[in-house]
């Protein structure tokens, strides 16, 4: 599958690896495939989450209490492409990653297989100015996320720099604040459509439910659920909850 | 421009940057593209040194301290920031800043604290001007600084309880920064060190240089010379510090000293002596030296001062001890303490523990009599009464 300007009603799903479990990673990421989501983002886990809710920084904090790291992680990704087929996107903070080394993340990315990242505090400015260069020549996606406070100057900036999809926030906020897609934001996604970009966009934050995801699929080419996914992961048993969760999403 | 302050793009060398989610760029670009200018405008100059005079109490005096520079055979100044309102350098930074907000147009200020020194001189200016404003603590640090709390919400302050983490200085920080990122247009966030996104470590320090400004006049005209030999400093983040320092870095004849907080000793594993135990990162937005795990995760720092025990360092302290302009060293608990004591009992003054830590390298520089010596005493020790009494069984 790739994502692109005709695609329509994409779903994906975040989730952090290493949560519940150390070991629960491949597992989720195939029930999810079996279920119909489209593509996934695979969390890595930060001390420090500072664009996250409550939901996702614990999710992140027990994660790192398993024992998940990035070579834990990347691990556990050895097989990914003999499991699952559709695309995955590692996403987390800067850190870890100048840690394991930029270099050395974007080639792991690859021979595991992952399709792109996103690093919410890597800016602009600094991907072009130190990092492109090795994102590109291991073909990985850097993926830039898009706020209603974006000024259209630099959407364009952005649009010129992606190689795969931008990623839309419905509101300016942490991860989890909103379970709803506010009405306002029609207007900025609507804004958004008509200024033709290059790149598909996928929506999330705040897509929630079946509602929320039709509502950011009517202008957008997907979106993406994560604060209430990783809820059902906070459940009993939640592999067997993942199927109607899905199901009941893209009804 | 010196090479040791930040250049266009936000940088002191390798550290520095905005390293900040989307939601948080339109905020900092707009600081980023106002704050020389604003900083530039009579009005706003007129105002700051009027409050600085008229309200905090400066020029601070430059104190020379005889007993104790007989003590250490050295010409030891003391740079009384402990006399400014509300007991610390900390309000030098908050002024200039909360002006800085009004001209922004922001109606609502939030700031984070560790030991309560930056919350309460926040909230002291936000009661000034009528501005809304929440200040983010550690749930543990609540505890253990009850009188600043008070102090705080006396002046009208709505304190947070930050509950994620470790629950200290960090995290409140972490928490600020959410809060900004769900508030978007009519907040300003007062950092309270030399951390952060560019423009912040500028910002920050620019506002702090006040204190090597008088010290360079008063100095010449207590001893003829306008530059001593020496200057230290305590670093947390790096604010009293960066101050300190800002009118002497291109003096490379002016040593700078830093003392870090090394709690139980610098290998005990409870310390926060950064530039000793980090390794470059990335933490609230700034590129600089980072206190971490090999995988990058953030370790948390301990000192007996609440002001001191932070992960990080401010990216331009990371530069000067990276090029080697800056000498890095640490003090520990126990050292900072008795220094701590020592100055009471030879000058009168009791210091603020964070401060202590700068008096407490004075017996390993070795003077030789000859030496001028100014040492940043950021604050004084009122808030640490308790800490004092417990560990000298008062
Ligand atoms: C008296 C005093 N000195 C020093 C510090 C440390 O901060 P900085 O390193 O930014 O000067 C604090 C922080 O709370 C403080 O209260």
């Amino acid at each position: 599958m790739q994502i692109n300007k005709n695609s329509n009603g994409l779903l994906s799903i975040y989730f952090t690896a290493g949560y519940p479990t150390l070991n629960s990673t491949i597992e989720i990421a195939k029930t999810l495939e079996q279920s119909g989501v489209d593509f996934l983002e695979i969390g890595f886990p930060y001390s420090d989450p500072v664009a996250d809710g409550p939901t996702i920084q614990h999710s992140s904090e027990v994660a790192l209490k398993n024992g998940m790291t990035l070579k834990v992680l990347f691990d556990q990704l050895k097989d990914l492409r003999k499991h699952v087929k559709i695309p995955v996107y590692l996403m987390g903070y800067f850190n870890p990653v100048l840690q394991f080394g930029v270099e050395n993340f974007c080639k792991a990315c690859r021979e595991v297989g992952v399709n792109g990242t996103i690093i919410p505090d890597l800016p602009i400015y600094e991907y072009e100015e130190l990092y492109k260069p090795i994102f590109e020549e291991n073909k990985i996606s850097n993926i830039f996320l898009v706020t209603p406070q974006t000024s259209e100057e630099r959407i364009r900036k952005i649009d010129s720099l992606t190689t795969n999809f931008i990623y839309l926030l419905s509101s300016n906020a942490t991860t989890g604040k909103h379970l709803e897609v506010k009405n306002q934001s029609e207007d900025y996604f609507n804004r958004i459509k008509q200024m033709n970009l290059t790149n598909p966009f996928i929506i999330g934050f705040g897509i929630s439910n079946k509602e929320t995801f039709e509502k950011a699929t009517a202008y957008a080419n997907g979106a993406i659920v994560g604060t209430a996914f990783v809820k059902i992961l906070a459940q009993n048993n939640p592999l067997r909850l993942i199927p109607d969760f899905i199901g009941d999403l893209k009804k | 421009m010196s090479k040791y302050q930040v250049n266009d793009k936000g940088y002191y060398g390798p550290f520095g940057g905005a390293y900040i989610p989307e939601m948080l760029y339109p905020n900092v670009e707009e600081l980023q593209n106002r704050y020389l200018q604003i900083m530039e405008e009579p009005s706003f100059k007129e105002e700051f040194e009027q409050l600085l005079t008229d309200y905090v109490g400066r020029p601070s005096p430059l104190y020379h301290a005889q007993r104790l520079s007989k003590k250490y055979n050295a010409r030891i100044f003391l740079k009384r920031e402990d006399l400014n309102h509300t007991g610390a350098h900390k309000i030098n930074n908050t002024i200039g800043q909360i002006l800085l907000a009004e001209r922004l147009g922001k109606k609502r200020i939030i700031a984070e604290t560790g030991a309560g020194q930056h919350g309460v001189a926040t909230a002291t200016v936000c009661a000034l001007k009528g501005l809304e404003c929440v200040v983010y603590m550690g749930e543990i640090d609540i505890q253990r600084q009850a009188p600043n709390v008070a102090r705080m919400k006396m002046m009208g302050a709505t304190v947070v309880a930050a509950q994620s983490g470790s629950k200290t200085l960090k995290d409140a920080t972490n928490e600020a920064l959410r809060d900004w990122i769900n508030n978007p247009v009519d907040t300003h966030y007062i950092i309270g060190s030399v951390v952060g996104p560019h423009p912040y470590p500028d910002l920050v320090a620019r506002f702090q240089s006040i204190i090597s400004k008088e010290t360079k006049i008063q100095l010449l005209s207590k001893t003829g010379k306008s530059t001593p030999d020496v200057v230290m400093a305590c670093v947390g983040g790096g604010s009293n510090a960066a101050g300190m320092f800002y009118h002497f870095l291109d003096d490379e004849d002016v040593k700078l000293i830093a003392v870090e907080a090394a709690g139980h000793g610098v290998h005990s594993g409870e310390s926060a002596a950064t530039t000793l135990l980090g390794k470059e990162g990335v933490l609230h937005g700034s590129r600089s030296i980072l206190m971490q795990t090999t995988d990058g995760q953030v370790v948390e720092p301990y000192s007996i001062s609440a002001g001191l025990d932070y992960p990080g360092i401010g990216p331009q302290h990371a530069w000067l001890f990276k090029s080697g302009r800056g000498k890095y060293v640490s003090a520990t608990d126990d050292e900072a303490m008795q220094a701590g004591l020592e100055l009471t009992k030879l000058e009168g003054i009791i210091p603020a523990i964070e401060s202590s830590h700068a008096l407490a390298y004075l017996q390993k520089m070795n003077f030789s009599g000859d030496e001028t010596v100014v040492v940043c005493l950021s604050g004084r020790g009122d808030k640490d009464l308790d800490n004092y009494m417990k560990y000298f069984n008062l």
